[in-house]
């Protein structure tokens, strides 16, 4: 494709709604600060470290936001932010963010640096799921059966985990990962069926096996639903530093292994010649498939070690956090998972701050819960959801999905 | 080495894409397959390349019987190809995409980009390539992909080099370059084998060229010695009309008036920028231009399957800028689109369903919800005779139609009604010589009837026989009108490339 430069700033209509409906979100926020966000007088504190807390004062606080919102809209309206619309968006949710917490707040207290702990804790197994969607779709693969691998994972591990202890039931885990990416791998590679409806198929299956037996086997013996979960482990020297010492370096396996997760997967997707094999195949198998890469293979591979990854992500439930299994315990994970790929641009370290961002959601929705705002939890539990939908929906306009993903390779084409 | 294809033979349900072809190669010499879309070409391409693997008959080199189960057993065997679609990942570096299946690695398999970009700038100053490891594929025109390509292939140290129909992207003036290059693969001491539907081409570099017809080789031909319509008939099996009979046009008043046409896509590109032109009652206008310069979106933006971002489209004067594509239609628009399995058919509806597909909603064809099959079989069989569409029946499914009368489908359908103006992208792209006779002679019947037409098309010998004007497109805009009767191909090439003839050094 041959194109020009464009040297006056005109824009296509879709690239003019997307620039208006920016706009009009920012003055949306502005006026919620205005008329909502204001209404509660009282200071807001965060408490960061045992002996100090930040102090916010929610109502003046949430009158300046308005203004600043509203004039960051009105520019945004009148000639827009160009190439700096998303970094002005974000700042200006995170802005609006701290005001809805302020606003929550007001009048007590909580503890911030808990809360960002709880962010990362909860991120993890959005990280691990979107690092199995990313290996998958980078190689040509849909997968949408990410919340059944972690729906099985996460039963795998709490029942190998109370027989033979944590460690065990994390590989159980990911051996169950990886079974059910070989039905998703055999039904779109070999057979080649759409693989979003398989994918489907997965997730039910997943979900229809995992509370049968959760519902026979695990409620009438419960020693088969009896984890001991991990400890947080901290991390010598790092865990002292204040605030982040506690959010990074105070945390289970878990949260590390996550992390060394993301950064082997970028390094190997980009300096290696699997990577390299791994990309072309995912973009334009064909030409992969003429040089002598055996297409098929590689992608059975990948769909495995995902799936093995995904696995793991699962096996943060029983094993991370509660210590047991319960029906439908991951709740749509897989499917935020899913959405972080897309926001994270197929990238692990765009996935992971997307799961972080997700996390957050999670963390403030627990919080709230727990602070008395008058606002129906019910509604607080949509708040992931809701979530994913504006960030998906707002911000994924321009990113580019590997373009073999989803089609069956066919070596003649 | 020599290379020969013995008594090659290759099924597919219902057909014999390839019946006991026999065929032989040395290095040091090209060898030109030529023959129609469908003869058969591409399949025994895929046969050599261990893409396809034939039910009978062998691959032999050098006296040896080889058994080719994936394309990396022909590579091994020192077998290259260059596709007519490039196999390469845009948006992968030129390094990345030659390395591709060979890469230098390091430790855990660690890539080392450094020696894939000396690696490539060896061979490309070796071959006078001019090549740049880290440009990225997308951001190349396709006469550089080509290149690529063929430094893929050579990497490989292949000693036969097959181009599947490797000019059809070509500018006039790349197409001089690409034969140079051939002319030193073949002094190397390599093969080529060059597969083409273009007769010219074919006498200028070939050896000897060897036609195909219904999968089976029907003759070896001297290009020293035969004639363009020697061949042409050897391809079709009866004698062919090469040149477009017309007469010269009787122009009316202004039909399509298009003022400062700009076009961008969702991301913002400018694809067609400023573009304004008309086209008259009785004239055929034809666009040259390299694929990929804005000919596709300008032609989306006058049927209306796509928004105009800026400029006027007038038709006998009224505007129809924010007209959808039926009422367009109904204003006296016809379109022949360029993919007609995306745009122009609906494959699995029957011959005569596609045929009313732009009038079932008429009072002729539709009472209520009804629609009066009646009526409309009426009128396909009345298309299908006129048009000379073969077809077993009305009732058969169009994709199961060669692609001649699949297009036959399209012109009867769009050209059968009063019309004030007719657009025509690729008319006879992937028809059979036959049907591209009998398509041009439809568009210039048409033409004589007084309607306006436009002609896009990147074959420019099409596109200069057919026009009374010739504009050429290059990066959105429209940088020459011509004369199609006072300018060479190679001029107009020339501007194809972005160049103006009088400040451009001769290719």
């Amino acid at each position: 494709m041959s194109t020009t430069e464009v040297v006056a700033p005109l824009l296509s209509l879709e690239q003019k709604r997307r620039s208006r409906n920016v706009g009009l979100s920012l003055i949306f926020l502005a006026l919620v600060s205005a008329f909502f966000l204001s209404a509660r007088p009282g200071d807001a504190g965060f408490k960061l470290v045992e002996s100090f807390t930040l102090v916010l004062p929610a109502q003046p606080f949430a009158q300046a936001l308005a203004v600043v919102l509203g004039a960051l809209g009105a520019v945004q309206l009148y000639r827009g932010f160009g190439k700096w619309t998303n970094v002005v968006l974000a700042f200006a949710t995170a802005m609006f963010v701290v005001g809805f917490l302020a606003w929550a707040t007001s009048g007590g207290s909580f503890n911030l640096t808990g809360m960002l702990q709880d962010t990362v804790t909860r991120s993890v197994p959005i990280t691990l799921g979107a690092i199995a969607g990313i290996l998958c779709e980078r190689s040509g693969i849909i997968n949408i059966a990410i919340e059944g691998q972690l729906l099985g994972g996460a039963f795998a591990g709490a029942v190998l985990g109370s027989l033979y202890g944590p460690w065990v039931g994390v590989l159980g885990a990911m051996a169950i990962g990886v079974g059910l990416s070989a039905l998703l791998a055999v039904f779109s590679i070999r057979f080649k069926v759409d693989q979003v409806i398989v994918g489907f198929a997965i997730n039910f299956f997943s979900l229809g096996l995992t509370s049968f037996l959760s519902q026979r086997v695990l409620t009438p013996y419960p020693e088969y639903n009896i984890v001991k979960p991990f400890t947080p482990y901290a991390v010598p020297l790092l865990s002292d530093i204040p605030v982040i010492g506690v959010a990074l370096f105070t945390q289970t396996y878990f949260v590390y292994i996550s992390v060394i997760a993301v950064v082997l997967t970028t390094w190997f997707m980009y300096r290696t010649r699997w990577g390299l094999r791994t990309r072309a195949i995912g973009e334009y198998p064909q030409a992969a498939g003429t040089l002598g890469v055996d297409v098929l293979k590689l992608r059975y591979r990948n769909v495995w070690i995902a799936g093995a990854i995904a696995g793991l992500g699962g096996a943060w439930w029983p094993i991370g956090t509660v210590g047991r299994f319960d029906q439908n315990i991951t709740n749509g994970r897989g499917f935020i998972a899913l959405a972080a790929v897309i926001f994270g641009r197929w990238h692990p370290v765009g996935a992971l701050t997307a799961a972080l961002v997700f996390g957050l959601a999670e963390a403030i929705q627990l919080k709230m819960s727990n602070l008395d705002t008058g606002i129906p939890s019910e509604f607080l539990l949509m708040a992931p959801y809701i979530v994913t939908l504006v960030v998906v929906a707002g911000f994924v306009g321009r990113s580019r999905a590997p373009k073999a993903a989803g089609q069956a390779y066919d070596a003649s084409k | 080495m020599k290379l020969e294809l013995r008594g090659i033979t290759k099924r597919f349900p219902g057909v014999v894409a390839n019946d006991n072809v026999n065929l032989a190669l040395n290095t040091g010499e090209v060898l030109s397959l030529i023959g129609e879309n469908g003869a058969g070409k591409s399949t025994l391409m895929s046969v050599l390349y261990g893409m396809y693997k034939p039910d009978e008959g062998q691959i032999v080199i050098d006296g040896t019987d080889l058994v080719f189960a994936s394309p990396a057993d022909a590579i091994g065997a020192g077998i290259g190809m260059v596709h007519q679609h490039f196999m390469l990942v845009p948006v992968f570096t030129v390094a990345e995409n030659v390395v591709l299946g060979v890469e230098p690695t390091g430790a855990l398999g660690k890539l080392n980009i450094d020696e894939a970009r000396r690696m490539v700038r060896e061979i490309s100053d070796k071959y006078n390539l001019d090549l740049d490891p880290d440009a990225v594929i997308e951001d190349l025109p396709v006469g550089v992909q080509q290149r690529v390509e063929i430094v893929k292939v050579l990497l490989r140290d292949a000693k036969v080099v097959v181009f599947d129909e490797p000019t059809a992207v070509l500018t006039p003036s790349e197409i001089i370059e690409f034969f140079e290059i051939v002319k030193t693969l073949v002094s190397a001491g390599r093969g080529v084998v060059f597969i083409t539907h273009k007769l010219k081409e074919a006498l200028n570099i070939a050896d000897r060229i060897a036609v195909l017809r219904r999968g089976k080789v029907v003759g070896e031909v001297d290009p020293k010695t035969a004639t363009e319509s020697q061949i042409a008939e050897m391809m079709v099996g009866r004698p062919v009309q090469l040149t477009v009979d017309k007469n010269s046009a009787k122009t009316g008043d202004v039909v399509l008036k298009v003022t400062d046409l700009t076009v961008l896509d969702a991301d913002g590109r400018t694809h067609v920028e400023n573009v304004s032109f008309e086209v008259c009652a009785g004239e055929i206008v034809g666009i040259a231009g390299v694929q990929g310069n804005g000919q596709t979106e300008l032609v989306e933006a006058l049927t209306g399957l796509r928004k105009a971002t800026r400029g006027v489209i007038d038709l006998d004067g009224k505007d129809l800028t924010h007209s959808n594509p039926r009422e367009r239609h109904q204003m006296g628009m016809a379109h022949i689109p360029e993919d007609r399995q995306r745009q122009g058919l609906v494959g699995g509806l029957s011959v005569a369903e596609n045929l009313v597909l732009t009038r079932y909603h008429d009072d002729q064809f539709s009472h209520g919800v009804y629609v009066d099959w009646e009526a409309a079989n009426a009128v396909a069989e009345t298309l299908i005779t006129e048009y000379d569409i073969r077809t077993p029946n009305k009732e058969t499914g169009v994709g199961t139609l060669s692609g001649g009368n699949q297009q036959k489908v399209i012109v009867a359908r769009e050209l059968s009604r009063d019309l004030r103006l007719t657009i025509a992208a690729q008319p006879t792209r992937g028809v059979d010589v036959g049907s591209i006779e009998y398509i041009h002679s439809r568009i210039v019947k048409e033409r004589d009837a007084g309607t306006a037409v436009l002609i896009v098309s990147t074959e420019l010998e099409e596109v200069m026989a057919l026009s009374d004007r010739l504009l050429v497109m290059y990066r959105g805009k429209v940088v020459a009108e011509l004369d199609p009767k006072k300018v060479t191909p190679m001029e107009v090439g020339l501007y194809m490339a972005g160049s103006r003839p009088d400040s451009a050094v001769s290719a």
